[in-house]
């Protein structure tokens, strides 16, 4: 006889194994490894949040202490590896597979455990694809959260940091798997409910607060004169011919330059309420000085940022605020609306070859790819116009202006040498010699070459709907690169020609005049000063603090 | 110390009557350039004085794409150099040049 | 939301509409951040600056060559004469970014030469700012820069008896430490900012000596709440406090220039009779922030995080820490 209800009877058999341990759902800290024994399976997939920036450190320490001969040979499907204790359960044999999406802290570790061959690497994925395969083929068995409080149900209440526990929780509980919470305090009230209680089986309340980890704060005072003169070129040149008004920014000096010049030197250029109105954007500090100024309409966050809660909350005509007046995040949401509903991405990258594939991977890092692959391509399922979706698509395309789908600004700004002098520029991406190395289907490619449309350095904007065909790209991309060996293996007369065509500027031929290239030009000079525009309400961590 | 002295033609004469400018610094990846006026309309001329030897190619080839996009003629550009990178070399290049096209 | 308005503006971004150097109000611009010589071109009234020994003069130092480093034409100081709101006056700039803005052979002549010409000749302007952005002595001119300090403060002290104004103001990147720091404190009055330091030792020298317990140069905000210009300005240990801006700075040195005390002995034992209880006042002080209390200033652990108009307008409440005992 066919059994139909197979997974919710394993279900209740490991909720039996855990309910000893606990009173209601509430499990004591001392018990936590004991509980992660009694419901994990060998085998199992388990999603240990592990987003980008809320850890559920006392939860990932637990279940590292965990009985090698009870949990072994788990499964990892989770967004970020970003702490010691997720290598460490590789380290030790509990886990041995891995499908993950960024590991910006940990990428020289992640690099390591796969050279090693201690990890069985499944895919890196986009934030989006990776939830997308939790209701596919990725289901978690058991999902590890992480939330500020909980009440007795199992409520859970997550301030700004709602992050990716939504998705999580829900392919994890609705297909039968368990659920465990760590929060930093149990009440009876919650301010809001970000996960209902019925969906979370098990509650730890942790002695310590979680861990977040400051991800998009940018100091001031460490944006260079280049990054200057690129994000002068970028608002002259991409921002205000395409109008630019619903777009996502990366995270990077060179973006938070931008961001720094939209009240000075984009306020002269005339362009406030012509661009930059609606993100899709984590909570950037850099961004207070526009948003003060009124240059901002509103902004959805993938997650939040360490010590803008009060900003935030006395900003709620700017941001998605919850009930309880505190800013609410959703990964999941969020990169779909910069999927679909910007019209420009814009990031920082490593390395970019010849065709324009460009890449953050190198010889002994693997940061992951985190949101940039989903917010730099070109939906194809898009299908409502605006006015810098259809330029562009009319740049790539020179069929019937009726029939040819429009096309999203792919940005991607980099310096011609990056640190320690390396040439961004290269003739072959290192993911695809580390993906010949470690035997890799796929080599790590942050932003395909027939996503990015154009390339931004010092030298000046590649623009590549303008090119025909595969060797004005290369012309072009090498027009911009500067004095490494790509850039000077260009074709003089070729890169000329495209500069004709507007398909490469150059900052004089953007009016950029170099002498406001300087660091005065930025609307904040040093976190202080974020802190001043924001009134006292943005409170910087302390890594931040030099006053 | 490494000593470049270097010469072009350029199309025609810098313009404006500013006499002389300074830009940037001489500090780590940062440089200074002292721009000059000179009778001879049509030459340019760049002297670097760096600290970082052997980078001869590349500081000829920014020097020539300067001259390329700047047309300074009747010009002497002299550098003290801390280390600065092309970027940094070509964007105080371009701000002496701007300097002196003005007032 | 669509994008509403037609995205044809390409040409018109390229006919080169001048964004110009004024793009950003100069006023606003920040101290800290400026070279020596832009806050020389963006100080005083437009046009007013004629520089002395400028860099087409090439007046470089003899001795860093040996050492294969590169010399600057100007030596990391500016000196000349300008007008500031109507005053006529004589100015030093140092360049925090070059060597650190040290004290050396040539750019401490430039310094000493300046002072004794206001020192001898009457019909020259009767103040002199010195903006001070220098860690100390430059080490591979260790003999020379010892010497122009001795010389720089000599000067000072001769040029004040003269009846010269001497006003040092402190705001850049390299604060005033060492020969700048004693230089500081021999002037008629002192300007500083929030991110201005000013001390003899740095903050690295003390760590090296007495050990990390001691001080810990890494901890900037320990380092800022003792070095800082809030704690300077609040101690006495500077005059007048500027926002971290040209106008800032134009306002204090203006209002120092008026403020400026008479150089006697009177002053020199008034002064030595108030850091004396200074001393003994904050002897028990473990933290910048206890001083303050002591201070009776509200809230002192508010100060930090303040924003430049909030402190000054608590400065302008609290009249007690006003006094030129340094």
């Amino acid at each position: 006889m066919t059994v139909w209800d197979g997974q919710k009877n394993e279900r209740e058999r490991r909720l039996r194994d855990g309910r000893h341990l606990a009173k209601g759902k509430v499990v004591a800290s001392a018990d936590a490894t004991r509980l992660l024994e009694a419901i994990i399976r060998p085998g199992d997939r388990v999603c240990l949040e592990g987003d980008n920036q809320k850890q559920a450190d006392f939860l990932a320490q637990a279940l590292v202490q965990a009985d090698k001969s009870r949990i072994h040979d788990l499964h990892i499907v989770q967004s970020g590896i970003v702490l010691p204790e997720h290598l460490d359960l590789f380290e030790k044999g509990i886990a041995t597979k891995l499908d993950y999406s960024y590991s910006g802290p940990q990428g020289g570790a992640v690099a390591r455990l796969l050279n090693s061959g201690k990890v069985e690497l499944g895919a890196i994925h986009t934030y989006i694809e990776l939830f997308a395969r939790y209701f596919v083929d990725l289901t978690p068995h058991v999902a590890i959260t992480v939330a500020r409080q909980a009440d007795r149900d199992g409520n859970l209440y997550m301030g700004p940091n709602v992050e990716d526990s939504p998705v999580v929780v829900e392919a994890t509980a609705f297909k039968q798997g368990i659920v465990v919470a760590q929060v930093n305090e149990i009440v009876a009230k919650l301010p809001r409910v970000d996960v209902p209680g019925d969906r979370v089986d098990f509650i730890i309340e942790t002695p310590q607060p979680f861990y977040v980890e400051p991800l998009f704060t940018r100091d001031p005072a460490a944006i260079t004169e280049t990054q200057i003169l690129m994000a002068m070129m970028t608002l002259k040149g991409i921002y205000q011919p395409y109008g630019i008004k619903r777009l996502n920014h990366g995270i990077g000096f060179n973006t938070a330059a931008i961001e720094l010049l939209l009240p000075t030197y984009a306020e002269k250029l005339g362009l406030k309420g012509e661009i930059c109105t609606h993100f899709a954007l984590n909570p950037h500090p850099t961004l207070i000085p526009a948003i003060e100024t009124g240059w901002v309409t509103q902004i959805h966050s993938f997650g939040s940022e360490v010590g803008m809660d009060a900003y935030m909350a006395a900003r709620p005509d700017i941001y998605f605020l919850g009930r309880d007046g505190a800013m609410a995040s959703n990964r999941m949401y969020c990169q779909v609306a910069g999927l679909y509903a910007t019209d420009l991405f814009i990031g920082a990258t490593l390395q970019i070859d010849l065709a324009g594939n460009s890449s953050t991977v190198t010889q002994d890092r693997i940061a992951g790819f985190g949101g940039a692959p989903n917010m730099g391509s070109d939906p194809h399922g898009r299908r409502h116009p605006t006015d810098p979706w259809l330029k562009a698509g009319r740049e790539a395309s020179s069929a019937h202006p009726k029939l040819s789908r429009g096309k999203k600004l792919v940005v991607q700004m980099i310096e011609t040498f990056g640190k320690g002098l390396s040439p961004s520029f290269v003739e072959k991406l290192d993911a695809l010699s580390l993906a010949e190395k470690l035997k890799m289907e796929l080599a790590p490619v942050m932003v395909y070459a027939d996503d990015v449309t154009h390339i931004v350095t010092e030298e000046g904007i590649a623009n590549l709907l303008l090119c025909r065909d595969a060797d004005e790209r290369e012309q072009a991309i090498r027009g911009v690169a500067g004095y490494t060996e790509v850039g000077r293996g260009r074709n003089k007369r070729k890169v000329e020609e495209l500069r004709a065509r507007k398909a490469i500027l150059r900052p004089e031929d953007l009016g950029v005049n170099p002498l406001d290239v300087q660091l005065s030009m930025l609307a904040a000079r040093s976190v202080k000063d974020l802190m001043t525009w924001s009134g006292g309400l943005y409170d910087p961590p302390a890594k931040f603090r030099n006053w | 110390m490494q000593t470049l002295k270097l010469r072009h033609r350029a199309v025609g004469p810098l313009k404006g009557k500013r006499n002389t400018g300074i830009v940037g610094v001489v500090a780590s990846g940062n440089c200074e350039a002292l721009f000059e006026r000179t009778p001879s309309e049509k030459t340019c001329e760049v002297d670097i004085r760096t600290s970082v030897v052997g980078f001869d190619e590349v500081w000829k080839l920014v020097v020539a794409d300067f001259v390329e996009r700047a047309s300074p003629g009747g010009i002497r550009v002299s550098i003290n150099d801390g280390g600065a990178t092309p970027d940094v070399v070509m964007l105080r290049l371009m701000q002496g040049a701007a300097l002196m096209e003005g007032n | 939301m669509t994008g509403t308005h037609a995205s044809n503006q390409r040409s018109s971004s390229s006919s080169a509409e001048s964004a110009g150097s004024k793009v950003l109000d100069q006023a606003g611009m920040s101290w800290f951040l400026a070279t020596a010589r832009h806050r020389v071109e963006n100080l005083f009234e437009p046009g007013s600056f004629v520089e002395f020994l400028p860099p087409s003069e090439r007046v470089v130092s003899p001795h860093l060559d040996t050492f294969g480093l590169p010399s600057a034409f100007d030596d990391g100081v500016i000196v000349g004469r300008a007008r500031l709101d109507g005053t006529d006056v004589l100015v030093a700039a140092q360049e925090g970014q070059f060597m650190g803005g040290t004290f050396a052979e040539v750019s401490g002549a430039k310094l000493v030469g300046l002072l004794r010409a206001a020192r001898d000749n009457a019909e020259l302007p009767r103040a002199v700012l010195l903006l001070l952005d220098s860690g100390g002595v430059r080490l591979q001119e260790a003999n020379a820069g010892e010497l122009a300090v001795a010389e720089v403060m000599r000067a000072v002290t001769e040029a004040r008896s003269a009846g010269v104004v001497v006003v040092a103001a402190v705001g850049g990147r390299a604060g005033a430490f060492g020969g700048a720091g004693l230089t500081a404190a021999t002037c008629s009055a002192i300007v500083v900012s929030e991110q201005g330091r000013i001390g003899v030792t740095g903050p690295e020298v003390i760590e090296t000596n007495k050990g990390v317990e001691e001080f810990d140069s890494k901890d900037k905000a320990l380092v800022w709440s003792v070095v800082g210009g809030r704690n300077r300005r609040l101690l006495g240990g500077a005059d007048i406090y500027a926002e971290d801006s040209f106008d800032g700075f134009r306002k204090a040195i203006g209002e120092a220039l008026k403020r400026a005390s008479p150089f006697s002995l009177k002053s020199l034992r008034a002064e030595q009779k108030r850091l004396a209880k200074r001393a003994k006042r904050f002897a028990a002080c473990e933290q910048a922030v206890d001083m303050w209390k002591e201070l009776r200033v509200p809230d002192p652990a508010a100060i930090r995080d303040m924003d430049d108009a909030s402190f000054i307008a608590l400065l302008e409440k609290h009249g007690e820490t006003s006094h030129d005992a340094r």
